[in-house]
């Protein structure tokens, strides 16, 4: 890549940062240049989102069917799988599974609902009520 | 409590530590190009059977935590490197560290990184930073991807340093022993020594799932994609694919053009061994990766979509194995003058 064409498209990343990368310049060497963002991978990032945000709606949609418990819509929301949950709560990974089942859930202790909300960054009155806050 | 350190950016976290951590002892002479290069950090892997995203994993650069170690020991610097079971004990380390006077690399996971926007937040885990200095309750942290450097309160260094999921960092800490020399004879003994284990990644693990028969696998599976997979599917696995290849922290074209930079560098070191020509290759290499994401693209964005997208797609990543064929080939068959 020369360094003239190291694209300059506005990314969500380049109003914090320019990107670093490695191009050529006239003569052919290697020089440092700065990229505020390409459209190529700005498009792939939605790509993903647009994903994430169906997985979102699909849990939220689970939960009001009393399909599953409010946990699966904060993993959905925290691109978390039950692993992940595991790790940051402390639970055993079938636990976690069974608190996924809403009749389970709504019995859960308050220390345990304290943990998940912790893991989601939450607080718990918005874990029990499935609301978000945008950070 | 201060350390000396001085931050500089770097197109990708590790090697850009590792410059930056050996920056005194080798009076910075060891760039970021030459860190991601002795450190063999070339690759390419594509392992469908683990998820990452709801996608396949492809990577296109080396095992985390590999450059930092390879790097350091073919340069004869001795290595520090610890993890922990306990948050308490990671920092106290952490705090003696700096009280000695010793900047350190952490490995951290993104997800819960305060100073990255929302979008580009995943629960990724191998990520490295700098951590120089602590003022009160404070970390100041040096990212090498970043233009400045940044704070981050004790909390929020806790919760990245000890980030759950695929490669937990479990706190694990890592910096060079301090009254090191590099000379320019470890530099040239190192570079040799760093292309050889790249060409090996690449022309000869075993198996169809790495290096360049890795490419070359992919290829061809990217034309069954559309049938196997339906085309939904398909534009997220592409895109993923996209994102692995120039995303933050690549550089750009795979890593290819930071490879391409550490080769014409290494020509000033050892002349008379064609890098500079082979350096262009790998230009090539990385011009021809940002090709095929300009069609992927396409495919993703619903513009094209056709089988016949789908096979140009595979032929791209075929070409490129090829030339990447062609490249470390030459590599391998210098006769070091």
């Amino acid at each position: 890549m020369k360094k003239d064409e190291v694209p300059q498209d506005l990314s969500s990343l380049g109003k914090i940062t320019k990107e670093l990368c490695y191009a050529t310049d006239s003569s052919g060497k290697y020089v440092a240049a700065l990229s505020s963002g390409w459209d190529v991978k700005i498009t792939a990032l939605d790509v993903a989102w647009g994903d994430i945000e169906k997985r979102i709606a699909g849990a939220k949609q689970k939960v009001l069917n009393n399909e599953a418990s409010q946990l699966l819509f904060f993993m959905e929301y925290r691109l978390m799988d039950v692993g992940i949950l595991a790790g940051y709560t402390g639970f055993w990974k079938w636990q976690v599974k069974r608190h996924l089942k809403p009749e389970v859930f709504d019995k859960l202790s308050t220390r345990k609902l304290e943990k998940y909300a912790e893991a989601f960054n939450i607080k718990v009155e918005d874990l029990k009520s499935m609301t978000i806050h945008e950070d | 409590m201060k350390t000396d350190f001085e931050h500089r950016q770097g197109a990708h976290c590790e090697s850009g530590v590792t410059s930056n951590l050996l920056s005194i002892a080798s009076n910075g002479k060891i760039t970021e190009p030459l860190a991601f290069g002795i450190g063999a950090g070339l690759f390419f892997a594509y392992i469908p059977l683990i998820k990452i995203n709801n996608g396949p994993a492809i990577a296109f650069r080396t095992l985390p935590g590999y450059i930092f170690n390879r790097t350091a020991k073919s340069l004869g610097i001795p290595v520090i490197s610890k993890k922990f079971g306990s948050k308490q004990k990671a920092q106290a380390y952490l705090d003696e560290c700096l009280e000695a006077g010793n900047p350190v690399g952490c490995q951290v996971g993104v997800y819960y990184l305060p100073y990255f926007p929302k979008e580009y937040r995943f629960h990724f885990n191998a990520h490295n930073l700098i951590v120089y200095a602590r003022e009160g309750d404070d970390y100041l942290v040096s990212d090498p991807i970043m233009e400045t450097t940044n704070v981050m309160d004790s909390y929020q260094l806790e919760r990245v340093r000890f980030a759950k999921g695929a490669l937990a960092p479990k706190g694990h800490i890592y910096y060079p022993k301090q009254g090191a020399i590099i000379t320019d004879d470890t530099i040239k003994q190192a570079i040799k020594s760093g292309i050889k284990k790249n060409v090996y990644n690449m022309l000869n693990i075993p198996g169809s799932f790495a290096g360049i028969s890795g490419i070359r696998n992919t290829g061809k599976k990217i034309k069954k994609w559309r049938d196997k997979l339906g085309i939904e599917k398909s534009k997220l696995y592409l895109a993923q694919m996209v994102r692995m290849q120039e995303e933050i922290g690549t550089g750009g074209g795979g890593f290819r053009y930071i490879y391409a930079a550490f080769l014409q560098e290494a020509d000033t070191y050892l002349p008379g061994n064609q890098l500079a020509e082979i350096s262009v290759l790998f230009t090539q290499a990385g011009d021809m990766w940002r090709t095929a994401a300009v069609h992927a693209a396409g495919i993703y964005k619903g513009r094209i979509g056709s089988q016949d997208d789908f096979n140009k797609m595979g032929d791209y990543l075929l070409e490129i194995a090829e030339l990447e064929k062609n490249a470390f080939e030459r590599l391998k068959n210098i006769k070091w003058q």
